[in-house]
């Protein structure tokens, strides 16, 4: 009974207008500070990859001490200063980046897949399926994420690797929570019904149907969340269940920083946090613009 | 002041709405002129994308964003609506030009009484009384076949039906008793037998209160029924006018004639429709020459260099078709 | 009905559940279709008509084994499609195909036009990359569309080539059944009249079947062999189209007639304009459903359910009137 959309009525025979290839760029380029946030996080990227080209100190950046520079200010030799064991401050803040990114990513690709995975199995085939999962999924979801990564990073044994383990079982609940929400709906659209009419096969309609018509939202929330899985990488560090030293890790690094603040060497902790916060910021933006290209409704400022 | 009766309530003239986009100038209207008395229908009807719910829009000053009027005036009891201030156009819409759309839910706020949104349109249009109010609406209420009014007032939205949330809707839109109602498919979303009341009810509004209705629809079978004058819209421009029995007795235009031999009907058995071919051209350029030559079975050379204006064919009928060209000059 | 029946269904009957309350502690049956039965004569159209909540789509949807039905039995060519298990129904699901109301939500809008066809053939078919490029184009060609579509979106086509491409995918098997659940209610006019056509030659080279479901009564009367009149979840008339046509013997199929918009200003049909609401299929009325909105309504049809009165024809109805009308040719007095 009900016509097409709404949408389509209203715009009518300019319903391309809407799907206008080029028209989610176009918005997105207008969002300027999304534009440069994706800028930001390409550089800092490329500065994670490259960093061994671009610091004279490499080996400082892997870790070796060089005690008889510890605790220089800021110079031109050395940018940021030097740390407590005489290594540039720069060089760490580089290989720091290579942890966070590394780990961020990690986190994120390791979380959405096993997320979505079980989120549309249990929104596609509801029933015992969907209960089983989504209870299991309830049970992470009481605890507090943090506490539950930092419990689980001190059974295991401190480690890059650990640390992303630790973090990944806290955080896939959340995209099982979206994927399952998105492939409820999914599941009732017609063209579902009209592959299973067909007689296409549960896994092919999970892959083929579902799980294309479920990204968009899971993979702005996995921008949105890269800033966070970060920060929580570097707060394990910073309590000591995360990454091991000699490793550049941004939060163990304003752990141990943070006593020489008070007599002046404010440079020890405050470049690897404005690592850190600039990291994060951008990854935010830049998940917001995301959201205003994906989501129509949220482009009124743009017009 | 002239009278009454020589002033149309609503002329619309030469109107053109254009909306901008990554391609280019999407012209929606391009040059439409029509004229509403008081107290008749006066139907819109066209196809998706012909420009009938962007024209009914612009008579309440709502063109959707990134929109405009991009030329033409609309004269509305004298004044130009196109000249208006946001806030002067804010209170026409309140008190002297009220609309009625597909949807009722979209004009219903569901967190109140259908009571609380009635009242507060009648307060805010007549400040004055306040006893009158209560006992208006329940009579308004009672005029629109909703049975029980008292007990009406105190529902929310959700608690009726889709026939009564329509009528509800069209309550409010009288409620302020407004000069003209602009009504953009009231009744697509209803059954048939449902879409009969509410028909009824229209004409019944006109006939008994005088309100002058803009019926905006694709159901050809739903003007003929409710609406006096018609006009056929297609691709942002009129392409035939007149009274309904003219247009329906005798349409002259070869997309009317189309349309109508498009529908389907009991007599003509199980033989194949007649078909207009091809589909709506492209709002987005200078439109050179008639819109509809490209699926038009009587096409001729002149119809792509040409755009062809309305023509009177006799009685309140025109067209815009040069099939008619010799007519109009009378040789 | 003759010998070649394609589709028998019997006693069906279907229920939703809606829970209402804390924790769904107080959960509605709300029965949709009742004892339901209906017979598809092979290579005829069935139009089925109805308002909304008259059971039309639930029908579609049982038949499709989208929903459940809680008893009766649909027979496909002899066999039971309820009694089907998963793999046994994935086979038959060859036999019969559906298409939507709105074109753009039955296609996957991530998938090109050429995949969205491929997809059956896929599915049942073991063909070389070239036979299936080679049936996609042919079965393109059959619905009115060039090579050039197979590389479009869903959100390139208008309407009408999208239902195009539903129809083409519908197709692609050569089922024997085609349900049609309003495929044109969201099209234009002059579009609609493009798809009735199609359906009508498709039904011409492939002898298929129609089940077509629709709330206008006009297009259900040209596109139809036989018509099915539906409220709440009842068939209340079913006869030949030309039959109905003529002569409806229902009092609600006469109000449907009466209360679709004819464009014919001069038309001058006296209007029977139903009062109320059709009556929520949570709680349907005792007696004949339609005694509440009925114009002839008698005192008996509001606790007796009327039974279904046949002519020579076949073409029968549910109504009280019908009662009265046999006692009088058979000279019985009605006291």
């Amino acid at each position: 009974m009900t016509p097409i959309g709404l949408r389509e009525r209203v715009l009518g025979r300019w319903r391309w207008m809407a799907a206008e290839p080029g028209s989610a760029s176009w918005y997105f380029k207008r969002d300027r500070l999304a534009v440069f946030s994706l800028i930001v996080l390409a550089i800092l990227i490329m500065m994670a990859v490259l960093a061994p080209l671009i610091t004279p100190y490499p080996e400082q950046g892997r870790g070796s001490p060089s005690i008889m520079d510890k605790l220089k200010p800021p110079s031109l030799e050395h940018p940021m200063g030097t740390d407590p064991l005489g290594r540039d401050l720069f060089a760490r803040v580089l290989f720091g980046a290579r942890t966070a990114l590394i780990a961020g990513f990690s986190i994120q690709l390791i979380s959405v897949l096993l997320g979505t995975a079980l989120g549309a199995i249990a929104g596609y085939f509801g029933g015992i399926v969907d209960e089983t999962i989504m209870r299991v999924t309830d049970v992470f979801l009481a605890f507090p994420p943090l506490l539950l990564a930092m419990t689980i990073a001190a059974v295991l044994k401190p480690s890059l690797v650990n640390s992303v383990i630790a973090i990944s079982i806290t955080w896939w609940p959340w995209y099982a929570r979206i994927a399952r929400a998105q492939a409820v709906s999914v599941r009732e659209r017609d063209y579902v019904r009209a592959a299973v009419g067909i007689g296409v096969g549960d896994r092919m309609i999970i892959i083929r149907h579902i799980l294309p018509n479920l990204m968009t939202p899971i993979l702005i929330q996995a921008t949105l969340d890269l800033g966070a899985a970060i920060l929580t990488v570097s707060a394990l560090s910073f309590v000591g269940l995360g990454v091991p030293p000699p490793t550049a890790d941004w939060g163990a690094m304003i752990s141990e920083g943070r006593i020489y603040i008070q007599n002046g060497r404010w440079w020890v902790p405050t470049f690897p946090g404005l690592a850190l916060f600039i990291t994060i910021m951008a990854s935010n933006l830049l998940g917001d613009g995301i959201q205003v290209v994906a989501n129509p409704q949220l482009r009124r400022g743009s017009q | 002041m002239s009278p009454a009766s020589a002033q149309p309530l609503l002329a619309i003239d030469d109107l053109h709405i254009s909306f901008p986009t990554p391609r280019g100038e999407l012209r929606a209207v391009r040059g439409i002129s029509f004229q509403v008395e008081p107290g008749e229908i006066f139907g819109i009807v066209g196809e998706s994308g012909c420009g009938k719910t962007v024209t009914g829009r612009s008579i309440l000053g709502l063109v959707p964003q990134p929109g405009r009027i991009s030329g033409g005036r609309i004269m509305f009891q004298g004044s130009d609506l196109t000249a208006m201030s946001q806030a002067e156009l804010r209170h026409l819409r309140g008190n002297r030009i009220a609309m009625i759309f597909q949807d009722p839910s979209a004009a219903l706020n569901p967190l109140f009484t259908i009571g609380q949104q009635l009242l507060g349109i009648m307060k805010r249009h007549d400040p004055g009384k306040r006893a009158g109010h209560l006992d208006a609406a329940v009579s308004l209420l009672a005029d629109l076949g909703l049975p029980q009014p008292e007990s009406l007032l105190d529902s929310y939205p959700h608690q009726l039906s889709g026939g009564m949330q329509q009528r509800a809707m069209i309550a409010m839109a009288l409620a302020a008793e407004p000069d003209l109602i602009v009504a953009d498919e009231p009744t697509t979303a209803l059954d048939v037998t449902i879409q009969a009341q509410i028909l009824d009810l229209l004409v019944a509004l006109k006939e008994k209160r005088g309100v002058t209705i803009v019926f905006i629809t694709h159901d050809l079978g739903v003007v003929a029924e409710t609406c006096d004058h018609v006009a056929v819209f297609y691709l942002g421009q009129i392409v035939e006018q007149g009274t309904a029995r003219e247009i329906f007795k005798a349409p002259r235009h070869p997309y009317t004639q189309g349309l109508l031999a498009a529908l389907p009907s009991p007599d003509a058995g199980q033989d194949a429709l007649k078909v207009i071919p091809g589909s709506v051209g492209d709002m987005v350029g200078d439109g050179v020459g008639c819109a509809f030559a490209p699926r038009c079975e009587f096409r001729m050379p002149h119809c792509d260099r040409q755009t062809p204006t309305l023509m009177p064919l006799g009685g309140q009928q025109q067209a815009a078709c040069f099939l008619y060209d010799e007519i109009g000059e009378g040789t | 009905m003759s010998g070649d029946t394609l589709i028998d269904i019997r006693g069906l009957t279907v229920e939703y559940k809606t829970s209402a309350g804390l924790l769904g502690s107080r959960s509605q049956r709300t029965r949709v279709l009742e004892d339901f039965s209906l017979q598809l004569e092979r290579g005829a159209t069935l139009g089925v008509v109805g308002e909304s909540g008259c059971g039309k789509s639930t029908l579609a949807n049982s038949m499709m084994r989208f929903v459940e039905p809680i008893a009766g039995q649909i027979f496909f060519e002899g066999r039971d499609i309820l009694a089907l298990d998963r793999r046994e129904l994935r086979g038959q699901r060859r036999q019969m195909q559906i298409v939507f109301q709105n074109p753009f939500s039955s296609l996957n809008p991530r998938l090109r036009v050429k995949t969205i066809v491929a997809e059956p053939l896929i599915t049942h078919l073991d063909l070389t990359p070239a036979q299936l490029e080679e049936r996609i184009i042919e079965l393109l060609s059959e619905v009115g569309l060039n090579e050039a579509f197979m590389r479009r979106f869903p959100h390139e086509l208008s309407g009408g080539q999208a239902q195009r491409v539903a129809l083409a995918r519908a197709v692609a098997l050569n089922p024997k059944l085609l349900i049609l659940d309003e495929p044109t209610s969201a099209l234009d006019v002059s579009v609609q009249a493009q798809i009735v056509n199609l359906l009508g030659k498709l039904q011409r080279d492939h002898q298929l079947t129609y089940l077509f479901i629709s709330h206008s009564l006009a297009l259900v009367q040209h596109i139809s062999d036989y018509i099915a009149v539906l409220y709440l979840g009842e068939v209340v008339e079913y006869g030949r189209q030309a039959d109905i046509t003529r002569a409806p013997r229902h009092p609600y199929t006469r109000a449907l007639f009466s209360s679709t918009p004819q464009p014919d200003p001069e038309s001058g049909r006296e209007r029977i304009i139903l009062e109320g609401t059709v009556p929520s299929p949570k709680d349907p009325p005792g007696g004949c459903r339609f005694h509440t909105r009925c114009p002839q309504v008698m005192e008996l049809c509001r606790h007796k359910k009327p039974k279904a009165h046949a002519t020579e024809a076949g073409h029968w109805a549910t109504c009280h009137l019908l009662d009265a009308e046999l006692e009088s040719l058979q000279g019985v007095d009605a006291s």
